[in-house]
């Protein structure tokens, strides 16, 4: 029997789930809200890990950080799984174009021969940090607590590796399989990479999810970022007929831009939360924020020299006046 | 321009290689243990984490655009079926218990692996693996958050999906599958791989997932088809990586090799038990059945299992110890089970019912051996019973769980069908409860962890519920008299009757 | 001889490949089942970009498979032109 089922019009039993309806009151949920909320179990752990009996297997005092509820870390940009994808598909769609454009045209042909290198010596050790970034977020994702603050952390993560494959095929495009070598070995040995592979490799070792969340996409991303992607690239190359590797790094720019806004929001929630959580967020930016400012002045000094000085204490004034916003004074 | 004709030569392999592991590097400013601090204390030897081989080669942008894809496929299709009264066109309510269940006890265990595997994506220092379960932990988030969307629907017009979150940490019967999971994220990185990559993922997934979702199928319901077969795209590269991992510990070092075949003993034996609520599904809450619990495990468990377990031996793997326990098993525990459930159906958040006369006939077909010699005598005396009181048949005696599975022990004794299975072990003093040898033997190899399992039973004899049944149902979210007891006179079956005539008549 | 098998989608986009998996393993069974068409094949089975692209009249990328893929048993090996399951014994 075939039947036309939605000729029928039946009232619905309920809105949502019980847990939505004590957050949100009795109305439909949204898919982020129905994909993030509580999601994670909260009660009656059955053991607890043979990696570190100290710790629960979902476990609030592994960081410094407070808060009554750590599901009010919610994410402006409101990402689920199916909401992340798409997006990134759509700009996987647009970088796939960017590269074409410029393998089809030979634009890199055309680059030239001192700004191929100075694109090549500074973006390719950077996708080693790219790797760093994303064994961090990783971590942060698996040991964070609650779903709406740790979600966002394996996209990140996905995103993080994806800027590393980026930056491998822009090398590989402007320098074949040498020019990854010789990133990695300036990754290795190269001394203007040493304080930056220091930095990383401390953040390795940090075991403090929200302290790594602040080292890494707080302190690290806020300089890197807009000093390399903003700064060299979009104005110093471009500016100067290598405009070609402004499109083969577009997604790392738009990227910044978009996911700042969620570090700035969970910043300033936890900030708002305590006084305790304020100040501890304070001495962690402040202490990182130095530390990585000393970590990118010698690589933004293989491109700018005797200026690089100044153009890391700007950002570092912008990086300030960014955070200050969020309720933590510097 | 000869760089892009070197560019061009590369494989896709070497592509992978470049794209994945040449970004690692040996960290020189900390050491290995403090960047890899859990990677020792199994025991597991691991030589060159170079020689593990990538099992598919997605680099991100794939990624991005295949899962988008999918992502597309699949909310198009349950915004239509949410739009179009989908719900309506399942068989009958009856199979929404299968639902339920599934809601209530597997996803909150896709959610448990997505933590799981961005753990050990941290965890193990080869880059290439810890790509491969960063894949699979973004993965797993998309099960559960496509699994509470699919079924979200259904709770606004059904009983019993309602609570799923409060039921995944308060109710019994979920309590095996999370105490499964807690058990696999409270091991170390190395066993969460065999016990989720390996054993849950390549040997039992397809127990799961494939007869369940062509139970989907054949019952009408276009939603869950979708979630399931939408995952298990997914899986496929999952079980690969779980079938790589293990081949990759066996070449590394021989001492791996009893460490390995204990844990397959276990997760084999854990599995097992987790899968007995699927074998109910499958065998009583679909009301149009698409092949029986044995019928499955002859295809995915004897066929495919002993398929891998002869490829395995060339390590001196040898199959998991409760193999041929479970072969017997088998053909008993999803009736053995289902009886149980009847009998404590005031306490769960799904419905049950006595399986009619033509059930009972398709269950005899299928099991001739087992179902009318020791099962279908027990559901008739339960008929009669109800006949006879005019009363549902409760059995409102608390079961007694099995410390390691958390299920009743309810199941028999190896080579006697009439004789409850109970296993004992005394530790520090206080005594302990098991349901099989295989669950003894898991507590025995480990007392020290076992002895911390939440048992939810005890709780509600226990302050501050002191068996108050009506408070400890607030407290699990438990609405009596809608969520839970026979599927005959609930409200689920009332009201799709109701809806359906709707659509067929002009009232 | 085990076993191996693969599992995709039943609809339109898997039509030409299930076509392409039969004609370069002669000796596999197709099963069809509600929503789902599964392929065994005794030790091995090799699936052909050459032969999918055959099918179809257009480029393929095996990768492509990942959207309509169920389940499969037997040791993956992927390259850019086969993907190949086999058991070894």
């Amino acid at each position: 029997m075939q039947i036309d089922l939605r000729t029928v019009s039946i009232q619905p039993l309920r809105n949502t789930f019980d847990h939505l309806v004590r957050r949100f009151g009795d109305k439909p949920a949204s898919r982020y809200q129905e994909g993030s909320y509580d999601i994670q179990a909260a009660e009656n752990l059955h053991y607890r890990p043979t990696w570190d009996p100290e710790q629960e297997l979902y476990d609030t005092s592994i960081t410094k950080i407070v808060m009554q509820d750590w599901y009010a870390l919610k994410d402006p940009r409101q990402f689920y799984y199916s909401t992340y994808t798409l997006a990134r598909a759509r700009q996987q769609d647009s970088m796939e174009a960017n590269f074409s454009f410029v393998e089809s045209r030979g634009l890199t042909d055309l680059l030239p021969a001192d700004l191929r290198q100075i694109a090549l010596d500074l973006l390719v050790p950077l996708r080693h940090a790219a790797w760093g970034a994303n064994q961090n977020n990783t971590f942060i994702c698996g040991y964070g607590y609650g779903t709406t603050f740790t979600q966002p952390c394996i996209y990140h993560a996905m995103d993080n590796l994806g800027i590393a494959q980026y930056l491998s095929r822009l090398g590989l495009l402007l320098g074949g399989t040498e020019a990854l070598d010789a990133g990695k070995a300036a990754w290795l040995d190269g001394e203007a990479w040493q304080p930056l592979r220091r930095y990383v490799e401390d953040c390795l070792a940090l075991r403090d999810p929200f302290e790594l969340f602040v080292a890494q996409n707080v302190a690290l991303d806020g300089l890197l970022y807009p000093l390399v992607y903003e700064r060299i690239v979009d104005e110093h190359l471009a500016g100067r007929g290598g405009s070609s590797v402004a499109m083969l790094t577009q997604f790392m720019t738009d990227w910044f831009d978009e996911t700042r806004k969620w570090v700035d929001a969970v910043l300033k929630v936890a900030a708002g939360e305590s006084e305790h959580n304020r100040a501890q967020l304070q001495e962690w930016i402040n202490a990182w924020k130095c530390r990585a400012a000393s970590a990118v002045l010698p690589v933004v000094e293989q491109v700018f020299g005797a200026e690089a000085d100044d153009l890391v204490s700007e950002q570092v004034a912008a990086f300030k006046a960014r955070i200050e916003k969020t309720g933590i004074a510097l | 321009m000869d760089m892009k004709t070197a560019n061009k030569k590369l494989s896709l392999k070497d592509k992978y290689k470049l794209f994945t592991r040449d970004l690692g590097w040996e960290p020189t400013y900390r050491t290995k243990e403090e960047v890899f601090p859990y990677v020792q204390y199994e025991g597991i030897k691991i030589h060159d984490w170079d020689k593990w081989e990538d099992p598919f080669r997605l680099t991100m942008d794939s990624y991005w655009k295949y899962q988008a894809e999918k992502e597309r496929k699949f909310y198009a299709i349950i915004d239509a079926h949410a739009q179009n009264n989908g719900h309506l066109h399942i068989t009958d309510a009856r199979y929404l218990s299968a639902l339920k269940v599934f809601l209530q006890a597997i996803s909150p265990g896709e959610y448990a692996a997505h933590k799981g595997f961005a753990r050990v994506g941290r965890e193990f220092p080869g880059v290439g693996t810890q790509v491969a379960c960063q894949m699979q932990a973004i993965d797993e988030i998309r099960h559960a958050q496509t699994q509470i969307h699919a079924l979200s629907n259904y709770n606004k017009f059904y009983n019993g999906f309602h609570g799923f979150a409060e039921h995944r940490d308060r109710i019994w019967y979920t309590s095996v599958a999370r105490s499964f999971f807690d058990d696999a994220m409270a091991a170390g990185p190395f066993e969460f791989m065999i016990a989720i990559g390996f054993s849950f993922e390549y040997v039992l997934t397809n127990l799961l997932f494939v007869p369940f979702m062509s139970g989907a199928a054949y019952n009408g319901d276009m939603a869950t088809v979708t979630f399931g077969f939408s995952a298990q795209s997914d899986e496929a590269r999952h079980m690969t990586l779980g079938l790589e991992c293990i081949k990759f510990m066996l070449e590394q070092d021989p001492d791996n090799l009893p460490i390995v075949q204990a844990w397959i003993d276990k997760w084999f034996w854990r599995g097992i038990r987790v899968l007995s609520l699927v074998s109910t599904m499958m065998d009583y809450m679909l009301p149009k059945r698409v092949m029986s619990w044995r019928e499955a495990w002859n295809i995915y468990g004897i066929e495919n299992g002993s398929a891998l377990f002869k490829d395995l031996a060339r390590y001196g793997i040898r199959a998991p110890k409760g193999w041929d326990h479970a072969e017997e098993a088998i053909d008993h525990m999803s009736h053995q089970l289902m009886l149980g459930l009847y009998q404590w159906k005031f306490g769960t958040s799904f419905h049950v019912w006595i399986p009619s006369d033509e059930d009972m006939d398709w269950l005899s077909k299928k099991y001739p051996t087992t179902f009318d010699k020791y099962y279908r005598p027990r559901w008739e005396h339960i008929k009669k019973h109800e006949a006879a009181t005019g009363a549902p048949f409760n059995n409102f005696g608390l079961p007694k769980l099995c410390q390691c599975c958390q299920l009743p022990t309810l199941f028999t004794e190896p080579g006697d069908p009439t004789l409850i299975c109970h296993r004992e072990s005394v530790y520090q003093g206080e005594r302990y409860h098991f349901c099989s040898d295989g669950c003894k033997d898991i507590f025995d190899n480990e007392p020290e962890k076992y002895i911390q399992a939440w048992l939810p039973m005890p709780g509600l004899m226990q302050d501050p519920l002191n068996g108050d049944l009506a408070g400890w149902m607030d407290w699990v979210f438990l609405k009596n008299g809608e969520d839970n007891g026979d599927y005959a006179t609930s409200q689920d079956k009332h009201n799709f009757e109701l809806w359906r005539s709707m659509a067929s008549s002009n009232q | 001889m085990s076993t191996v098998f693969i599992a995709l989608q039943a609809n339109e986009e898997t039509r030409p490949i299930i076509e392409a998996i039969e004609l370069d393993n002669p000796q596999a069974v197709v099963n069809r089942e509600p929503a789902m068409v599964k392929i065994n094949a005794p030790g091995r089975l090799v699936i052909r970009k050459d032969t999918i692209e055959e099918q179809l009249g257009r480029s393929y990328d095996l990768q492509e498979l990942q959207i309509n893929l169920i389940t499969l048993s037997g040791n993956v090996d992927e390259d850019e032109d086969t993907l190949t399951l086999t058991w070894n014994e």
